[in-house]
Order: structure tokens, then sequence, then C-alpha cells
């Protein structure tokens, strides 16, 4: 899908946020990136996204369409306060100029599946935590992405309402056949989501790990008490603090 | 799928309950006390009328000398609405304006705080002179000088606040300009710009009453300030205080129309606005 070759990127104050980055992307995955924060996890989400440039390197698309839509999911839902639901899920389509009637029937497909059937209506003040992060996602869908870009999404999320977004991100991922890079800090939820999940150290941003889950994909919650899941947590963790203690060995 | 955490939308109040409520009930009952309290007051200290008036006499006076009270409190009226309808139209373009380029903002914003800091009655004797020929546009152009500022600053300050996630999303979306303007910065601004006017709606009556009282009773217009100017060289003590009482009427009706507007604009979705329930 893309890839990102010996990617460098420095901010204009001085700080190196990430040193000779390299990544791809399988179509059709899910990809986690865990690090610690700071290490430079959301520069690569903005770089991809064209948000941010990169300083050195390349990014290099794959696939031969000229056009790569892309959604991006931020950690807070980002909802537009005065519209409601419906209103807030339609307005890529709004930008972009689709006609009505058709920006309307995708935007109930995309409410239907993030499962926010009746609440169209609503405006986001009466929405919970977790439905402003379906909403949020619903926007993303709705322009049926090719790449979904999600940066500590559940981040804000009690752990019974992240569980169950888990789910159904896993579902909606495998219906459609999504490709997503998933930021995240909690090891857990990475190997829980993604086919693969990169391993990321900080002072200067860098690739540490890159480890295959090859566990039966989408996963249901029995997994999460297994000892495959229990094995490759342990070994992302392993992988951090390796590389936690190394750049804090840099430092010393 | 869901937590089933919603209730049905709440029934909004009528109107006339609304006016029985504690918020409308308390203080007019405070502001009848006080009246009392004046009228007593005044009798039993037998105040003349020409130091201190009594409600009931300032109420007489109201009625008899209604035509040409009435007559002043349509003009001072008309010139403080089109000032505030001026510094609305204007205060948002310019807003707007500096809103679209941070170096317009930088390089005229100060002049927009030079308009503010002006004392008004300093330089309404020039601006009566500069349009002698035309002394309601010159009252108008006093009264807009007052009411213009807070709403440019107001309304700045909200077409900044965007939250910088959906700055993002629109240019992810390559929204252009206009499209950035119509679906994120007006309506995050909204609020702001609702505070600006609330505030201006005030200023702009007091900027028309101030501009008359420069203006003197030279002009051909003569509104409320005119009469209070007028009623005090004939010592008319009771009609001075009826054109004050006609133009705290006013102050007060501009306030709360522009509440209610703000209201009933923001009821859905701005915290100012949004019932609670605890
Ligand atoms: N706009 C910016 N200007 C300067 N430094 C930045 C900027 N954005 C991020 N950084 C720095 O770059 C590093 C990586 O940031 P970020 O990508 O946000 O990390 P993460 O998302 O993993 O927490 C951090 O040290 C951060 O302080
Ligand atoms: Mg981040």
């Amino acid at each position: 899908m893309l890839t990102l070759e010996h990617v460098g990127k420095t901010y204009a104050n001085g700080t190196v946020a990430l040193h000779d980055f390299n990544l791809t992307v399988q179509p059709g995955t899910i990809t986690s990136l865990v690090g610690p924060s700071g290490c430079g996890k959301s520069t690569v989400l903005r770089i991809i996204s064209g948000l941010g440039h990169l300083s050195t390197g390349r990014l290099i698309w794959q696939d031969n369409q000229p056009l790569h839509r892309l959604a991006y999911v931020f950690q807070e839902a980002a909802l537009m306060p005065w519209a409601t639901v419906i209103d807030n899920v339609r307005l890529p389509l709004k930008l972009s100029g689709v006609p009505k009637r058709q920006a309307l029937e995708r935007v109930s497909e995309a409410i239907a599946q993030v499962g926010l059937e009746g609440f169209e209506r609503v405006y986001p003040r009466e929405l919970s935590g977790g439905m402003r992060m379906r909403v949020s996602i619903a926007r993303a869908l709705v322009t049926h992405p090719t790449i979904l870009l999600m940066d500590e999404p559940f981040g804000a999320l009690d752990e019974m309402t992240r569980g169950k977004l888990n789910q159904d991100l896993l579902t909606l991922q495998h219906q459609q056949q999504l490709t997503i890079l998933f930021v995240t800090h909690s090891i857990y939820e990475a190997v829980y989501l993604a086919h693969r999940v990169v391993v990321m150290a900080s002072q200067p941003g860098r690739v540490v790990a890159d480890i295959a889950i090859d566990s039966p994909h989408p996963r249901d919650p029995d997994y999460r008490t297994s000892a495959q899941f229990n094995r490759y947590c342990r070994e992302v963790s392993h992988c951090l603090s390796a590389a936690m203690g190394e750049s804090l060995a840099l430092a010393l | 799928m869901i937590s089933p955490a919603l209730k049905p939308p709440k029934t909004q109040p009528q109107w006339v309950q609304s006016l029985f409520s504690p918020d409308v009930l308390a203080p007019v009952i405070v502001g009848l006390l006080i009246l009392i309290a004046w009228e007593l007051g005044v009798r039993l200290t037998h105040t003349p009328p020409y130091l201190l008036p009594g409600p009931m006499l300032i109420l007489q006076t109201l009625v008899k000398d209604w035509p040409q009270l009435f007559s002043s409190w349509l003009i001072t009226l008309k010139i403080a609405f089109t000032a505030l309808g001026c510094a609305t139209v204007s205060g948002l373009l310019v807003a707007i304006l500096f809103s679209q380029s941070k170096w317009i903002e930088r390089s005229f914003f100060p002049y927009a705080v030079l308009l503010q800091t002006t004392p008004i009655v300093a330089v309404a004797p020039l601006i009566i002179i500069w349009l002698k020929n035309n002394t309601f546009a010159a009252l108008v152009v006093c009264a807009w000088i007052v009411a213009f500022f807070p709403i440019v600053s107001n309304t700045v300050l909200g077409l900044n606040s965007t939250d910088p996630s959906l700055v993002n999303l629109f240019k992810l979306n390559r929204a252009n300009r206009w499209q950035t303007l119509r679906y994120l910065r007006l309506p995050a601004g909204l609020p702001y710009f609702l505070a600006g006017l609330r505030i201006s709606g005030g200023l702009a009556l007091i900027g028309a009453v101030v501009a008359e009282f420069v203006a003197g009773t030279g002009g051909t217009q003569s509104g409320l300030a005119y009469q209070i100017l007028m009623a005090g060289y004939n010592l008319q003590i009771p009609r001075m205080f009826a054109a004050l009482v006609l133009i705290t009427i006013s102050g007060i009706g501009i306030f709360a129309a522009l509440s209610a507007l703000s209201h009933a604009l923001l009821k859905n979705w701005h915290a100012s606005a949004v019932r609670h329930e605890n």
C-alpha cells in the first residue's frame, strides 16, 4: 500500500522527531504503531496524511491510484458541536461537493456501520465519549478511504468502551478489508487489533521491532486470555522496554 | 451495541411559564419594592418634585407628555439601531477580513483599538461639524464608533478559536478558504460574535444619547437627550426622569432581545445556552 523509506523529520525548532524511519503498510491489514509518548507516532501519521512534510527520505504509494482517499481519526472525536451527527458525518462529502442525495445515502450507510442508527439528529454534547468516537469513525468511513489513519483514537475512553470499540473496529476492518494504521500506546490494544505491530523508540523516533501477529484475524474477546496473546504482548513489551532502556542509557 | 443513555428531548417551557419563573419574578418584586419605598420616602419627607419626583409623578408626566417624548424616543432608537446595524455589518466584515490573514490583523487591529479608546464626547463635536448638513448621520457615526469595537474584537477571537483537529480535518479534505469560513470559522465564532453584539447593543444606545447631548439643542432631530436638556433648562425634573425611564427601558429591551436571539441561535449546542441537568 505505502512505504516510508529512510524518513527523517526535523521540526523547525530543531527537534529530531524521526530518523531513518522505515515502514511498509500492507493493504487490507491493520498495522499498529506503539511507542512511548513523544517518539514520533503522530509525526508519522501527519507525514503520511500530507499534513506534515518529511525532511529527508521518501513516501511511496504502491498502488497506481492517483488519489489516495485517506481518512484521519484523531484522539479527540473532533466533532463540530453545532452540527448534528448526520451533518458531522456528512462534512467530508460536503467539502468535496458530493450531491446531497448521494451524500445522505452514504452518510446513513456509515452511521449504520458504526451502529449509531437512531442518533442521526442528535448533537454531539448529548452523546457519550464512545458514541462520539463512533461518529468520528463514521465520518472517516463515509469517504470510503483507501487507508485509515487512527491516532490513539480510544486513548481517552474507559476500558469497557475501548474493548467494545476494538471489537467493532475489527469487524468493520474485516467486512470492508480496510487498510488501517493504528497508533496506540497500549500494548494490549496493539496486539489485539493488528496483523503487525511496529514498535518505536524515541529520540530520535525509529523502528526497533516489527512483529507479525500470526493469530487468526479477526479476533474475539477469548483471544485476550489466550497464551498466544500473552506471548505476543510480552514480546512487544520486551522490545519496548529494551528500546526505552537503550534511549535512557543514551541520555545518561 | 450502544449504551442506552439518551433521554427524549426535553419539552421547552412556554414563554408564559417562563414569565413566572424565579428569574423574572425575583427582580420584578425587588423593583416594585424599591419603587414603593421611593414613593413613600418622597411623600413622607415632602421632597419637592424639582429635587426628586416620586415614581407616580414620573408616570403621570410620562403619560401627559407622551406625544413629544414618544417622538423623541423613536428618534433616539432609530439612531441607536441604525448604528448597531452598521456596527454589526462592518464589524463582521472587518473581523472576517482580519481572520483571513495574520498580516492584515496585525496591521489594522491597533486602529480598531484606537476607535475604542477615543472618548466619544471628545470627537462627537468634530463629527457633528463635518456632517453638519446631516445631523442624523453624524449621530449615527458617533454611536457606531462606540458600538463597533466589541463586535470586531469578539468576532476576531471567535473566528480564530477553532478546534485544531477540525482545522486539520478541513485541510485533509482540501476545503477552500470559503468552505473553511462558512462551515468552520463562522459557526465556531458565533457565540463570541453574539456576546459582542450584546455589549454593543447597550453601547449603541449610550453612544446615541451621548452624541445627542453633544449636539445639544441646536439640531433639528431632537431625541431623548434633547428632551432631558430642555427639561433641565426649564426645571421640569419629572419630565427629565420620564425621558430617563424611556432610555432605561430601551437599554433593558435591547439587552433582553439580543440575549433571546443569542439563546435561540445557540440553544442546541453551546454551553452558555444549554440547560444543565444534574
Ligand atoms: N509542531 C512541532 N514542533 C516542534 N516539535 C514538535 C512538533 N510536533 C511534535 N514535536 C516533537 O516531536 C516529537 C514527536 O512528537 P509526536 O509525533 O507528537 O509524538 P507521539 O505522537 O509519539 O507522542 C516530540 O518530541 C514532540 O515534542
Ligand atoms: Mg501523538
